[in-house]
């Protein structure tokens, strides 16, 4: 396979000729390059589509190695499915992206959030772009939730032997909406402020310890700075880390199950 | 008892054939004998030496009138004489055979398969680039129309000044709409714990298996009427309430602030 590369085609001229893909040749030749790359890599070099290769495209990617290296034939098409269960987590590593970036020009308290918001928008690159990025994915990672969580029951997948992962999904469903609402107060803008007053004001009518409830969430008797912090603590670090959590054993489990459910 | 394949006992018959042939010829030098002593053979399972033997040994416990009939000429003596009088076949087989078949064991019983053939395709790449193709899709989608539709900035939050509607997110607008209907803690914490703890035990409720719609029609309605009710009150809470929360027509505050949420 790198002779036909270097070599060319054979032609028998002798001379040294300049052929297509001889240096990214060597460089896949290369040890620095074979010991980034592990065998079966798309990237290495003499990679042929053989039935062992993509096998090891799976089981040799960190990424990748989150699926089997087999699925069943109906579980590919994208009308059963409607990709929304990789779509909702897709969304997700797209809010954390955007929201790293955004966690970069803003400051959580009362005197500096509006702000920072404003200023992100105005005065730095792409900060308009990457703010509306993320909040439009936060609403349709809501969206894409919820829809993969009607397919899963249209096709009656939280059925034994799934019924616990189901229950895991809808905790996931849970945490979503905790996760966008507590990011919904973060911009400080009129908005934010009254959207949640009603949100937690209902929340203050839980039985025998509602008020406690409301106190904890608000850190205070009214929403303030200090509610500012608390719902920025918990939408950067405290839900991203449980949801995290519970979307490993989420995963984990389809496999477990045996794969997503069979055919209608 | 397992019973011996048809192949098995046709070449049992030609081996014991073959080695009778070669026995008779060389002792008797009579063919169609030996040849008739083999066939007379073939139809009894049991050897008739190992009869006889066992007609002995059994003739010393049970002295049956019947059986004595039989046993007679065999062995006047009592069963201490009967290996002295069968040496010879208890060695060899009745043909001089060294081996026997005992029993044939068949592939099924001991090498069970468990796992049925199914279908199945290698995920990469065909799961991996529909996945691909799906992600890329998003991505343009979503770059596309956060440049062309911006997020909601309003004014600086003020405790003061309350907005006439307030709303809470979309996706609590359900909720909200119960506030009207009934008292906060109905509509705001028992009938979302409720629908949430009633959602989760879902697998666990529903005893029907089967997972074809046509089988499960009361499930189906049941989750088609929740949606709907709920993108009902969503979609009410959304467009058709204006200030003091009283319905209206969405065109009667026009739709400047659509994408305000």
């Amino acid at each position: 396979m790198a002779k036909q590369i270097t070599r060319g085609k054979g032609n028998g001229t002798g001379a040294k000729q300049r052929v297509p893909g001889e240096r990214l040749a060597k460089v896949q030749g290369s040890a620095l390059w074979t010991s980034i790359f592990r065998p079966g890599s798309i990237f290495r070099k003499g990679y042929t589509d053989s039935p062992r290769n993509r096998s090891y495209v799976i089981m040799n990617s960190v990424l990748f190695h989150l699926h089997p290296v087999k699925v069943k034939r109906h579980a590919v098409k994208v009308s059963y499915t409607l990709c929304l269960g990789g779509l909702s987590f897709f969304l997700f590593i797209h809010l954390t992206v955007t929201g790293i970036f955004l966690m970069f020009f803003y400051r959580p308290t009362a005197a500096q959030a509006w702000n920072d918001i404003s200023s992100l928008q105005t005065s730095v690159t792409f900060g308009l772009l990457v703010r509306n990025m993320h909040r439009w994915a936060a609403h349709l990672m809501v969206l894409s939730v919820f829809l993969h969580m009607a397919r899963v029951f249209y096709h009656g997948a939280y059925k034994p032997p799934r019924e616990f992962n189901w229950v895991i999904g809808i905790i996931l469903l849970t945490l979503t909406l905790l996760l966008s609402f507590t990011g919904y107060l973060l911009p400080w803008d009129q908005l934010a402020l009254w959207a949640v007053t009603v949100g937690t004001n209902m929340m203050g009518y839980t039985p025998v310890f509602g008020s406690q409830v409301r106190f904890v969430l608000l850190g205070g008797a009214e929403i303030g700075t200090d509610t500012l912090l608390r719902w920025y603590v918990l939408h950067v670090l405290m839900f991203p880390f449980f949801i995290v959590i519970f979307m490993a054993i989420h995963f984990w489990r389809v496999r477990k199950d045996g794969g997503i459910s069979g055919p209608l | 008892m397992t019973e011996i394949p048809e192949h098995l006992l046709q070449r049992a018959k030609e081996r014991r054939a073959r080695l009778s042939g070669q026995g008779g010829g060389a002792s008797t030098g009579d063919p169609g004998a030996t040849e008739s002593q083999a066939s007379a053979d073939d139809g009894e399972k049991i050897p008739a030496h190992l009869l006889q033997r066992s007609a002995e040994a059994g003739g010393q416990g049970a002295a049956a009138a019947a059986s004595v009939a039989t046993a007679a000429p065999a062995t006047a003596a009592p069963a201490t004489a009967a290996p002295v009088a069968a040496p010879g076949p208890a060695a060899v087989g009745p043909a001089g055979h060294t081996q026997r078949l005992l029993t044939v064991v068949k592939a099924g019983s001991i090498q069970d398969v468990k796992a049925t053939p199914s279908d199945k395709v290698h995920v990469w790449p065909h799961l991996l680039v529909v996945e691909f193709v799906a992600a890329l899709s998003m991505t343009a989608f979503l770059l596309v129309f956060s440049m062309f539709v911006n997020a909601p900035l309003l004014g600086l939050a003020n405790p003061n000044l309350t907005p006439n509607p307030s709303k809470a997110p979309w996706y609590f607008l359900g909720l909200q709409e119960l506030l009207t209907m009934f008292h906060p803690m109905v509509a705001g914490v028992t009938i979302p714990g409720m629908g949430l703890i009633a959602l989760g035990a879902a697998g666990y409720i529903d005893k029907n298996p089967s997972q074809k719609p046509e089988d499960r029609k009361f499930a189906v309605t049941i989750l088609t009427v929740f949606l709907m009710f709920w993108a009902t009150l969503v979609i009410i809470g959304s467009f058709f309430r204006g200030e003091g929360f009283n319905f209206i027509m969405p065109w009667e505050q026009g739709v400047h602030d659509i994408f305000d949420f």
